[in-house]
């Protein structure tokens, strides 16, 4: 599920299970009455401090597609294929950070109404490395650039 | 619970500070559209670059209206209901199809 981690051993059938649970988040989504039936309702702070870290994630999304934006607009001395692979790129993990965002939100609901502990993940992990990679693509790709 | 919650003060301004942090996503929703229009409107002004621009402005005001919508009613009452799923939902598909928009512009 985007990388949600759920345990680090996972049986070879197993590969199924996340699948299956992202559509039954995917519905939950759009059935705000189900997530309400579920367990007691928190304290209304844990509920708003998840609220803010999703609106933070939301924020990153934001900010990865403006740079997308940025990247094809800022630099235009860039060889097509490059500017295009780097805008679609950094696009693309907006696009997957935003849906992650909610996912991890709902996730998050769910186990405080059910009093579990909060889901873990390898998304920020994941996150960050391709952040990494994009930004150092981005320096060869400026030097390269206007060498030639 | 609730009401406990309710008469004890909170010294973590949570309700303001959730206000707050729809207000940044929203200045951060603003700055994506921005640079959006700058790339819809880069090549000149065309029929498809308008529509784009039209499309993103809609996709802008929509965030807008659902950030406005959340903000009043985390104002209305002393402790406020936790947020709709499909209010989230609709966030984040506002902010998907404002990439989709640049994939298709970048392309």
């Amino acid at each position: 599920m985007l990388g949600d981690a759920k345990g680090f051993r996972r049986m070879p059938g197993d590969k199924v299970q996340p699948v299956i649970e992202f559509a039954r988040n995917v519905r939950l989504w759009f059935e705000p009455q189900e997530i309400r039936e579920e367990g007691d309702t928190p304290d209304y702070r844990f509920s708003l401090a998840n609220e803010r870290t999703f609106l933070a994630w939301l924020r990153t999304a934001m900010a990865l597609i403006g740079g997308g934006f940025a990247v094809d607009q800022f630099l235009p001395d860039l060889r097509w294929a490059w500017r295009v692979g780097l805008a679609l790129a950094l696009l693309g993990a907006g696009v997957l950070c935003s849906l992650r965002a909610v996912n991890h939100w709902m996730r998050c609901e769910r186990a405080m109404r059910r009093g579990e502990d909060l889901p873990v993940s390898r998304f920020p992990a994941l996150l960050s490395l391709v952040v990494a990679v994009v930004a150092v693509a981005m320096v060869v790709v400026v030097l390269v650039g206007w060498e030639g | 619970m609730r009401t406990a919650a309710a008469e004890e003060r909170d010294p973590g301004l949570q309700p303001e500070r959730t206000r707050l942090a729809w207000r940044r996503t929203t200045l951060a929703a603003t700055v994506a559209a921005v640079l959006a229009m700058k790339t819809a409107l880069h090549g000149g002004v065309s029929a498809a670059s308008v529509v784009t621009c039209a499309l993103i402005c809609a996709l802008w005001l929509t965030f807008l209206f659902l950030a406005h919508h959340r903000i009043r009613s985390l104002a209305a009452t002393p402790v406020p209901r936790a947020l709709a799923p499909r209010h989230a939902t609709a966030a984040i598909l506002c902010t998907a199809a404002m990439a989709a928009c640049g994939a298709a512009l970048v392309l």
